[in-house]
C-alpha cells in the first residue's frame, strides 16, 4: 500500500483572512511600513538630489509631489514612518522583558495605532498650518 | 524562502451537507475539515447541523455527536475532555485551542473547525507531531546534574525557587502555540517553537539543574531561538493563560546577561 503525500493544513488562510490575530497584524504592518520606508527613502534621496541639482530640477520634484497624489503617497510614508517607530520602541520594551502580559501586549498595540495616527495627523496640520492653508 | 500559499493537493474544496433532522429548534451549523489518505482527493469541509439541545456544551462534545450519530469516519484526537491532557487541540474559528474547553454557545455565526495550521494532516483533524516532539526532545525536558542525589531525600529547593516554575510547569505540550506562530510556520525544522522553548526555560530556571550554561549554549543559535520575531501570537492563543513569548524574551534576556 501507498501512502499519498499528506496535505498542509490551513494557516495564512486561517489567521489571516478567517480571522484576522491583532498581534500578528501590527506584526505584519511593522514589516510592510519597513519595506514601504525603503523605497520612500529613495524618494526622499531623489528630492535631496534636486535640490543639489538646481532651481529647475528642484521645481520639477516639487511640482510632482505637491500634487495630490504626491501629497497622499508622502501621507503614507509619514504614517509609515510613525508607526515603525513607536512599534519600534514596543518591541524594545519587550526586549527588556516588560509588558507581555496579554493585556498590556493589546494596550500597547492599540496605543501605537493611536499614537501613529495623531502624530502623522499633527504633522500635517502643522505641515499646512506653517504654509498657510492648502494651495 | 516561506511558501505562503498552500501546495496543489492541501487546497480546500466543499465537500457534503448534512441537514438537521425535521423539527430542530436551536440548530448550529458546523463545518469541519476532512481529509481522507484513501481516497485520493483534495480535502474538503463537510457541513453538519447539530441539534444543540441535544448536544454537549463544548466543541468537543459535538464533534463527538457527528462522529456518533451522523458519519463514523470523522477523526481526532481526544482523551481527557477537561483541558489536562492537549490531545485536542485545533483551530476551532480561527484561534487553536482545546475543543474540550471551547463553548460553542461563544461563538457566533458557523463553527468552523481546521486541524492545527501548517501541520501535514494524517486524517481529518489530526495532525502529524512527530517533529514537534522531536524538538521538545532536542531541548532535554529533564533535570540534568553532576552532584549526587542526597541519599535520604529528594532534591530540595526554596519556596521563592519552587515559585518560578509557575506558568511554565502548567504547559501541556498541545501545541497550539508553536502551531500558531508564522516564524514556525516558514521554519518548522530549525525553529524550536514557542512550545519547546517554554519548556527549555522551564529547565533553565529550575534551581535543582545543573546544566544551565550547556542548555543555553544549545539555544544560542539564529534559529533555534532567535527565529522568534516577538509575534506573539502564541501568547494570545495559549488555551491554558501562559506566557511563551515572554519566556523566550527571559531566555534572551539570560544570553545577553551572560556575554556582558
Amino acid at each position: 500500500m501507498t501512502t499519498r503525500e499528506r496535505p498542509l493544513s490551513p494557516h495564512l488562510e486561517l489567521y489571516v483572512i478567517q480571522k484576522p490575530q491583532f498581534t500578528m497584524a501590527l506584526s505584519m504592518t511593522h514589516r510592510i511600513t519597513g519595506v514601504l520606508l525603503f523605497f520612500g527613502l529613495i524618494v526622499i534621496a531623489w528630492w535631496l538630489l534636486a535640490i543639489v541639482a538646481g532651481p529647475e530640477a528642484y521645481a520639477g520634484a516639487q511640482g510632482v509631489l505637491g500634487s495630490w497624489f504626491g501629497r497622499l503617497i508622502l501621507l503614507g510614508w509619514s504614517f509609515c514612518l510613525f508607526y515603525h517607530l513607536c512599534n519600534g520602541i514596543r518591541h524594545l520594551i519587550w526586549d527588556t522583558g516588560r509588558g507581555m502580559e496579554i493585556r498590556q501586549i493589546e494596550c500597547s498595540g492599540i496605543a501605537v495605532l493611536i499614537v501613529s495616527i495623531g502624530l502623522t495627523l499633527l504633522t500635517w496640520i502643522l505641515a499646512y498650518a506653517s504654509r498657510g492653508g492648502p494651495a | 524562502m516561506a511558501e505562503f500559499r498552500l501546495p496543489p493537493n492541501s487546497v480546500v474544496r466543499t465537500g457534503k451537507h448534512y441537514p438537521a433532522k425535521d423539527g430542530v429548534t436551536r440548530s448550529k451549523r458546523f463545518q469541519i475539515y476532512r481529509w481522507d489518505p484513501d481516497s485520493g482527493e483534495n480535502p474538503r469541509t463537510d457541513t453538519f447541523d447539530l441539534d444543540l439541545d441535544r448536544c454537549g456544551p463544548m466543541v468537543l462534545d459535538a464533534l463527538i455527536k457527528v462522529k456518533d450519530e451522523v458519519d463514523s469516519t470523522l477523526t481526532f484526537r481526544r482523551s481527557c475532555r477537561e483541558g489536562v491532557c492537549g490531545s485536542c487541540a485545533m483551530n476551532i474559528d480561527g484561534t487553536n485551542t482545546l475543543a474540550c474547553t471551547q463553548s460553542i454557545e461563544d461563538i457566533k455565526g458557523d463553527v468552523r473547525i481546521y486541524p492545527l495550521p501548517h501541520s501535514a494532516v494524517v486524517k481529518d483533524l489530526v495532525p502529524d507531531l512527530n517533529q514537534f516532539y522531536a524538538q521538545y526532545a532536542a531541548i532535554q525536558p529533564w533535570m540534568k546534574t553532576q552532584t549526587p542525589a542526597p541519599p535520604d531525600r529528594e532534591r530540595l529547593q526554596s519556596k521563592e525557587d519552587r515559585e518560578k516554575l509557575d506558568g511554565l510547569y502548567e504547559c501541556i505540550l498541545c501545541a497550539c502555540c508553536s502551531t500558531s506562530c508564522p516564524s514556525y510556520w516558514w521554519n518548522p525544522d530549525r525553529y524550536l517553537g514557542p512550545a519547546s522553548l517554554l519548556q527549555a526555560y522551564r529547565w533553565i530556571v529550575d534551581s535543582r539543574d545543573e546544566y544551565t550554561g550547556e542548555r543555553l549554549d544549545f539555544l544560542d543559535d539564529s534559529f533555534r531561538l532567535y527565529r522568534c520575531h516577538t509575534i506573539l501570537n502564541c501568547t494570545r492563543t495559549c488555551p491554558k493563560s501562559l506566557n511563551p513569548g515572554k519566556a523566550i524574551s527571559e531566555i534572551r534576556k539570560l544570553l545577553l546577561n551572560r556575554t556582558v
